[in-house]
C-alpha cells in the first residue's frame, strides 16, 4: 500500500497522482510494490540480480512506462539493474523517477543502472526526476548510471532533472549512436547547502549522420559543488553540440570540463560552456515590474531551470 | 505630479567618478506627454533611471504626488505606479513572452496578451510561447518591452528610445499606441526620442545636455533647431539595424 509520503514522492518524481495508467513498476525500499503490464509492454523481474527487464514490442506507439522508485527508510542502499528493449519503430515514454524520504540520520541510497537498446527507427523519451526530502540528517544519495545504444534512425530524448533535496549524486550517462540516430539531452540540476553533484555524459557518434545535442543548465547555491564532464566523440560524419550553462550563487563551486574528440575530418563538434551569476540587469528589469529582489531572483532561476 | 529637486547622480565609471546628472530640478505634471531629447551621453537615460530608482541620487530629492520617494527601492516605486521601458531590455533564458507579460501585469490582473502584442505590431500566435532569449531580434525585444509596459496600469511611465529597431509600419502604430495608452490611463508619459513624429506628441519637449536640462520648449520650436540635433541623431544608426537606412525618418 502506498502511504501519504509515497504518494507525495510519486507526484514529485513522476507527476503521478496515484497509480499510473499503462505499464508500470513501483519499487519501494528495495522491493517491488506493484506492477502492471500491457499487451505491448512486458515487465519481468531479473533472476540473477535485482531489477527488471522491460520489453516493448516493435511498433508500439503512444504508450508509457512508469518505473518510480521510493525510498522512505534510513540505512538502505538499494542497487537495481533495469534493462529496456525498445522494439523497432516504436514510440514510447519512460518515466523513471526516484524519490528518497529519509526520516533518520543514516544514509539512504539508490543506485540505478539503466540500460536501453533503442532498436531501428524507434523513439523514446526518457524522463528521470530525482528528489529528496526528510526530517532526518541522513544523507540522501542517488547515483544513476544510464547506458543507451541507439540503432539506425532511432531517437533518444532524455530529460534529466534533479532540483531538490539530493545530497550527493554521481550521474554517469553513456550513449552510442549508430547511423542517422539522434540524441537530445536536457539536463537540469540545482544544488544547495553542502550538496554535491557530478554529471558525466559521454556520447559516441559511431554511425554516419548521427547527431547529438546536450543542453545542461544548472544552478549552484550556498556551499554546494557541481562538476560536469561532457564528452563527445565523433568517429565519422556526424554532428554534436554541447551547451553547458551554470548560474553560480553564494559560495558555491562549479566546474565544467568540456571534451570533444573527432576521429574523422567530417565530424562537426561544438562545446559551449558558461558559468556566471544572475545578470544584475535581469533583476533590475523584473524589479521595475514590482517584484522584490528575492522574487526577481526566483523568477530568473525558475525560468532558467524550466 | 513627479518632481525632481536639485537631483545629482554620480556614477563609478572606468575612469573614476562621473557626474551624469547635475543639479536637475524638474516638475512633470499629471496627464501630459513629455518628450526628452538631446545629444547622446547627455543624461536622458540617467534621468529616467534616477526616476525609476535604478540610479540613486547623490544629492536632491524626488517626489511623487508630494511623497518623498528618493530612498525607495526600484520595486517600491514600481508598485506606486512608476514604469520604465528599457532602451536595451535584457534577455531571459527560459522565460516566455507570455510569462513576461503576466509578470508585468502582476498576479491577479487579467490581461489580453494578444491585444497587447497587436498594439506593438507582433502576432500573438507567433510570439507568446517564444523564449525571451537571444533568438529574438533587437526590434522584437523592444516591442515586447513596450507591450510589457502596456500590460501595467501606470501613473507615470518613461519609454527609453522606443523607436530604436522598429520598422516603418510599426512606427506609425507605435505613435498611435502611445496616444491610446495616454487616453486609456490618463497618465504621464515621458518618451526619450529623437524622432520628429514622436516629438509631435509632446505637450512639452525637454532638452537634456551635459547632465543638465538646457531647455524646456515646444515641439514647434524644437524643429527649428533640428539641424543642430541632426548631426547627433541616433535614429539612422538604429534604422540601419533593420537593413534599411532612414526608415521612419521623415525629415
Amino acid at each position: 500500500m502506498l502511504d501519504v509520503i509515497d504518494k507525495r514522492i510519486l507526484l514529485e518524481v513522476a507527476d503521478l497522482h496515484g497509480i499510473p495508467l499503462g505499464a508500470y513498476n513501483i519499487r519501494k525500499n528495495g522491493q517491488g510494490e506493484s506492477r502492471n503490464t500491457t499487451a505491448n509492454i512486458d515487465i519481468v523481474t531479473k533472476m540473477d540480480k535485482p531489477g527488471i527487464d522491460v520489453t516493448i514490442k516493435p511498433g508500439t506507439k503512444g504508450e508509457s512506462v512508469h518505473i518510480p522508485v521510493i525510498i522512505s527508510v534510513e540505512g538502505l542502499t538499494d542497487v537495481v539493474y533495469n534493462t529496456f528493449e525498445i522494439g523497432a519503430d516504436s514510440d514510447v515514454l519512460i518515466v523513471a523517477g526516484c524519490g528518497i524520504h529519509n526520516p533518520g540520520c543514516e544514509k539512504a541510497q539508490h543506485d540505478g543502472i539503466h540500460e536501453f537498446f533503442v532498436r531501428k527507427g524507434a523513439r523514446i523519451r526518457y524522463v528521470e526526476k530525482h528528489y529528496g526530502e526528510g526530517e532526518g540528517t541522513g544523507d540522501k544519495v542517488l547515483n544513476p548510471k544510464t547506458i543507451i545504444e541507439v540503432e539506425e534512425g532511432g531517437v533518444a530524448e532524455l530529460e534529466l532533472v534533479q532540483i531538490k533535496g539530493v545530497d550527493h549524486t554521481l550521474r554517469d550517462t553513456l550513449v552510442k549512436l549508430h547511423k542517422n540516430a539522434r540524441l537530445i539531452v536536457s539536463e537540469r540540476l540545482l544544488t544547495y547547502m553542502k550538496q554535491d553533484a557530478e554529471s558525466n555524459i559521454t556520447v559516441e557518434l559511431v554511425g554516419e549522420d548521427s547527431t547529438a545535442q546536450i543542453i545542461s543548465r544548472s544552478v549552484a547555491q550556498d556551499e554546494s559543488k557541481q562538476l560536469f564532464h561532457l564528452n563527445m566523440r565523433g568517429y565519422t560524419r556526424c554532428r554534436g553540440h554541447i551547451q553547458c550553462d551554470s548560474i553560480i550563487m553564494h559560495s558555491a563551486q562549479v566546474s565544467s570540463v568540456p571534451e570533444i574528440t573527432a576521429f574523422s575530418s567530417d565530424a562537426q563538434l561544438i562545446h559551449e560552456a558558461a558559468i556566471g551569476k544572475i545578470a544584475s540587469e535581469q533583476l533590475t528589469k523584473l524589479m521595475t515590474l514590482g517584484l522584490t529582489e528575492k522574487e526577481a531572483e526566483d523568477t530568473v532561476l525558475q525560468g532558467f531551470l524550466k | 505630479m513627479l518632481e525632481l529637486i536639485n537631483v545629482s547622480v554620480t556614477l563609478d565609471g572606468s575612469d573614476g567618478k562621473v557626474e551624469v546628472l547635475k543639479d536637475i530640478s524638474l516638475s512633470l505634471e499629471d496627464k501630459k506627454i513629455y518628450v526628452m531629447t538631446g545629444p547622446n551621453g547627455g543624461g536622458k537615460t540617467s534621468l529616467a533611471k534616477a526616476i525609476m530608482g535604478i540610479y540613486q541620487p547623490t544629492a536632491g530629492r524626488i517626489l511623487l504626488d508630494g511623497t518623498d520617494i528618493t530612498n525607495m527601492s526600484i520595486d517600491e516605486r514600481a508598485r506606486l505606479g512608476i514604469g520604465y521601458a528599457f532602451q536595451q531590455p535584457p534577455r531571459f533564458k527560459g522565460l516566455t513572452v507570455r510569462d513576461m507579460l503576466r509578470l508585468a501585469a502582476g498576479s491577479g490582473n487579467k490581461i489580453d496578451e494578444c491585444e497587447l502584442l497587436y498594439d506593438v505590431g507582433l502576432c500573438a500566435q507567433d510570439y507568446l510561447d517564444r523564449e525571451m532569449n537571444t533568438s529574438l531580434s533587437g526590434g522584437e525585444i523592444k516591442r515586447i518591452e513596450i507591450a510589457s509596459i502596456l500590460a501595467r496600469k501606470l501613473k507615470f511611465v518613461v519609454f527609453d528610445e522606443p523607436e530604436a529597431g522598429i520598422d516603418l509600419w510599426s512606427f506609425q502604430r507605435l505613435t498611435e499606441t502611445f496616444e491610446k495608452l495616454h487616453e486609456k490611463y490618463d497618465n504621464t508619459i515621458v518618451i526619450i526620442s529623437h524622432q520628429e513624429r514622436i516629438l509631435r506628441l509632446a505637450s512639452q519637449v525637454i532638452l537634456v545636455e551635459n547632465g543638465r536640462i538646457s531647455e524646456i520648449t515646444s515641439h514647434e520650436k524644437i524643429f527649428g533647431e533640428i539641424g543642430r540635433m541632426d548631426s547627433e541623431c541616433m535614429c539612422r544608426r538604429s534604422c540601419n539595424r533593420e537593413g534599411n537606412a532612414n526608415v521612419g525618418c521623415h525629415r
